[in-house]
């Protein structure tokens, strides 16, 4: 039990099932406090989300609904972890996936481009933003969150202006693909019979699993993902050994961007959602993978299954009892768990203290028996 | 029964995963000089840690003049009159010696500084005890020797009894080195009680009346130094015998491997050039060292040699290539190797494995990547598995160990087996010992001599005199930025180095 425990596969594993629990836990404890009366209940929904269907199709369809936005919210916290994994924490994700929205809904809807090309736009768009950052970071030296975030604002208005061209006259919302351009819809690929029909399962799912794998691989089997661990892990050593660290932090920026930017498509593509033209806070999606990232251990393949747990809560935050509690009561509960998966690295690095003072013990327990049999 | 300034009885302070002290009793008379000895890692700064309030033992206990004292934080052992001079000084570089020396404990009326008190106290202080200093200097313009005066002062100032040196010669020139030990002794003789921690024997022979020794978090012993010798000291420390003279045949010079021309390196901290003009040759078959006091443009000028930071201007031919403008990995792959002045910095990426970190200079090899770009584990874990082999570098789990977590000796052996196998025309050591045990520091001498019999020139920055004045075949000294003397080791002594580190002898020295 203790040998497993000291796999840090396992460990990342604990720590995020106990960040888990301790969130539903204080985020229970909140509602209690709200409404005692109802709380049980709610938190029970949260957890369950599309379970608390009972009829299995709705179930099987709803589920599909949080598969399809999970995908986005893998791409950012990919984007997140793949920056964090050189050194890089970067927050402008969200900015990048901004810019992403923008790039592939004003291709579909102004210009009538094919979803293939929106979604290359959508991941130039990021990676063109990622760039920025990184230029000013590697020739400026200008930290990349202080640029993230105000890059995040600048894309935020930027995409608020260029969208109000096409969106409906009497909404504040982008038109809809399918009625303007249904070419630009990300095709089921037939993945949406598995579904119960639901339309928005598209190839954005096994590309988004397909990206993280791939992710996976770069980082620990080429030597690109050499040089920018490297890089991350000491950009002295890394000049010291001749490689290029400004280029690799310019090319990681990039490479996080993009995949950001290329997570926008895949929501706004499927048609899920619209974008609001009058909205002034850049979408959480972006700070939502930093949970992500973190929480799945800072591993892509644990980011799938991460990604999907948050949005699952996200989702789930939908069915509280709003006969005791506000609609944003579901934003509260899910934060608080978001907030807690912060404290992965924490619980890991407490788990190994405790671990090494107990072997301590028991061989300092060990030598003094020894010690009595002499 | 004799009476002891502090006692240290049985102490225990453990880290999860290590024990730093183990069961250690350290016995201060009254003025005496009482060494501390041991290797990087015995113990020393976490014994003197707990001395000092600032980790809390799990066993023992501390008796000051025989009484059991608890000392919480550093405020309460200043209270009990311990003070320590650190080995890096906590000095504010634009006050006044005089402010630095009544710092935390100004005295005042009402509020308003009454620094003519002060200023008196300090000057019978230094008269008393010949420490001469400029109360009115500010401390960036005063040498290191007076800085380290005004540190002691500050002891003094607070009327403390027992007096704690954290290896205080590390950044003396011999001269100065001399004037603290006289010092030392006054200090001792007012009835002062010193700690001096060390592992420098030399210093420790001449200065010390007694001598506990560490190893490894554990207590070896305590001894008269009148009445041991630096083998059996040295024995102590590091468990074994060892050989202190590095046994080498005389240099056989061949071409000129490198040349330097006129380089001026700019200074990070001050707007003056920290390496001026320098011109020299290293040949293929000799060991060159620049010597040098710490901080007179040795790390600058090894950064402009290398690539780190750009040069002035000057220019750079290695093997009779123009590398002036080279990039570092041109330079590496040209045949220049080097082995950094600080290991964590430069040296490895600690959160990298030793595989890892073995290949940080050849990763890009074919034999190390496919051309699509994919990593060759397989080869990159033979080739580990051979230098990890022949340089008996020793980890945990082998190649796969955590650079992080390897020894301090072991992780320097590491950068050498990369530098060495890589074959170069040159290899730069620098400060290759720096925090070495003297098992390791013998090892890695050899391992420069060896470069040199095999015909590669090899360029040592030292600041350790024994070295400087052991393993090189030239010494040229560094002051100030530019070469003022070319000495042979064979014929010069310590004094007529100390004097030219010291800038007061220089020649002109063509390269």
């Amino acid at each position: 039990m203790k040998k497993a425990l000291k796999n840090p596969g396992v460990q990342a594993f604990v720590a995020s099932i106990i960040c888990i629990i301790l969130g539903l836990l204080i985020g229970y404890i909140v509602l209690l406090f709200i409404n005692p009366e109802g709380a049980a209940e709610s938190i029970v929904n949260v957890i369950k989300n599309f379970l608390t269907w009972s009829r299995p199709n709705k179930k099987l369809q709803q589920f599909g609904n949080t598969l399809a936005k999970t995908m986005p919210l893998l791409m950012c916290s990919l984007s997140i972890l793949f920056a964090y994994k050189v050194g890089l924490f970067n927050i402008g994700a969200a900015g990048q996936y901004v810019a992403g929205s923008c790039a592939c809904l004003y291709a579909a809807l102004a210009w009538g481009w094919g979803w293939l090309p929106c979604m290359i736009f959508a991941l130039v768009a990021g990676a063109v933003l990622g760039a920025i950052v990184g230029f000013l970071k590697s020739r400026c030296n200008v930290n990349e969150v202080i640029s993230g975030i105000m890059l995040n604002w600048i894309s935020l208005y930027t995409a608020n202006t260029l969208l109000t061209k096409v969106k409906e006259v009497a909404s504040p919302y982008t038109m809809y693909i399918k009625d303007v351009n249904p070419s630009a819809l990300l095709p089921n690929a037939g993945l949406d019979k598995l579904f119960n029909k639901n339309q928005y399962i598209t190839i954005a799912v096994p590309l988004a699993m397909i990206i993280a794998i791939a992710v996976s691989i770069l980082l620990s089997k080429t030597k690109l993902g050499y040089e920018l661990k490297a890089t991350g892990s000491n950009k002295n050593a890394a000049k010291y050994a001749g490689m290029a660290e400004n280029r690799n932090i310019i090319l990681t920026l990039v490479i996080s961007g993009a995949l950001a930017g290329l997570g926008a498509a895949m929501l706004y593509l499927t048609g899920y959602m619209r974008w609001e033209c009058t909205q002034s806070s850049v979408p959480g999606m972006g700070f939502n993978g930093i949970a992500a990232a973190f929480l799945g251990g800072l591993n892509p393949i644990g980011a799938i299954f991460s990604s999907f747990f948050i949005q699952h809560i996200t989702d789930g935050g939908q069915y509280v009892n709003t006969n005791f509690y506000s609609s944003q009561i579901s934003d509260l509960i899910s934060s608080v768990i978001i907030y807690l998966c912060g404290f992965v690295l924490f619980i890991k690095i407490t788990m190994n203290n405790l671990l090494a003072k107990s072997e301590e013990k028991k061989s300092r327990a060990l030598k003094v028996s020894e010690g009595g049999d002499k | 029964m004799e009476q002891y300034a502090v006692e240290m009885l049985h102490i225990t302070k453990r880290f999860p995963g290590i024990i730093a002290n183990d069961d250690i009793t350290l016995q201060l008379k009254k003025g005496e000089i009482h060494a501390l000895l041991g290797e990087n890692g015995a113990g020393k700064s976490t014994l003197m840690s707990v001395l000092f309030g600032l980790y809390q033992p799990e066993e023992g206990v501390i008796k000051k003049d025989g009484v059991e004292v608890k000392i919480n934080n550093p405020n309460d052992a200043n209270a009990l009159g311990i003070g320590m001079v650190h080995q890096h000084f906590k000095l504010v570089e634009c006050f006044t010696v005089l402010d630095n020396i009544i710092m935390g404990v100004e005295p005042n009326k009402m509020g308003f500084l009454q620094k003519k008190e002060a200023r008196e106290k300090v000057m019978a202080l230094s008269e008393k005890y010949g420490l001469h200093v400029d109360p009115d200097a500010k401390i960036e313009d005063i040498t290191v020797g007076m800085q380290q005066r005004t540190e002691i002062l500050k002891m003094l100032y607070r009327d403390n009894e027992i007096l704690i040196f954290d290896e205080p010669t590390a950044v003396l020139t011999p001269q100065e080195i001399s004037e603290l030990m006289q010092i030392m002794k006054n200090l001792a003789a007012e009835g002062k009680s010193i700690l001096f921690i060390s592992h420098k024997l030399n210093e420790i022979m001449e200065v010390a009346d007694r001598c506990s020794v560490l190893r490894k978090g554990k207590y070896i012993g305590t001894v008269e130094t009148k009445n041991t010798t630096i083998e059996q000291l040295s024995a102590m420390m590091v468990g074994r015998n060892v050989n202190f003279h590095v046994e080498k045949k005389p240099a056989n010079p061949g071409e000129v491997i490198l040349q330097i021309d006129n380089m001026t390196v700019a200074s990070k901290v001050h707007k003056n050039n920290a390496v001026k003009n320098v011109s020299l040759k290293v040949r293929a078959g000799e060991i060159v060292c620049i010597a040098g006091i710490d901080g007179n443009g040795q790390s600058e000028f090894v950064y402009g040699l290398s690539g780190l930071e750009p040069l002035v201007s000057g220019k750079i031919t290695l093997c009779g290539k123009d590398i002036t403008k080279s990039s570092i990995r041109q330079k590496s792959v040209l045949g220049m190797s080097h082995i950094p002045e600080d290991r964590h910095k430069h040296g490895l990426v600690l959160d990298y494995s030793l595989e890892d970190n073995l290949i940080l200079q050849t990763y890009f090899d074919p034999e190390f990547t496919t051309p699509a770009g994919f990593l060759r584990r397989k080869n990159i874990r033979e080739y580990a598995d051979k230098l990890i082999e022949q340089y008996d570098v020793r980890s945990g789990q082998g190649a796969v160990t955590t650079a992080r977590s390897m020894s301090g000796g072991n992780q320097q052996k590491a950068i050498i087996a990369r530098e060495i196998d890589k074959a170069p025309e040159l290899l730069i050591a620098v400060q290759p010992t720096r925090g070495l045990d003297v098992g390791a520091i013998e090892y890695i001498h050899q391992q420069l001599v060896a470069q040199r019999d095999a015909g590669k020139a090899v360029l040592l920055i030292s600041l350790e005199l024994d070295e400087v004045m052991d393993v090189p075949d030239r010494i040229l000294v560094m002051y100030e930025g530019e070469i003022v003397g070319e000495l042979d080791p064979k014929k010069t002594t310590q004094e007529e180095l100390g004097l030219y580190m010291a800038g007061a002898k220089r020649d002109e020295v063509k390269a």
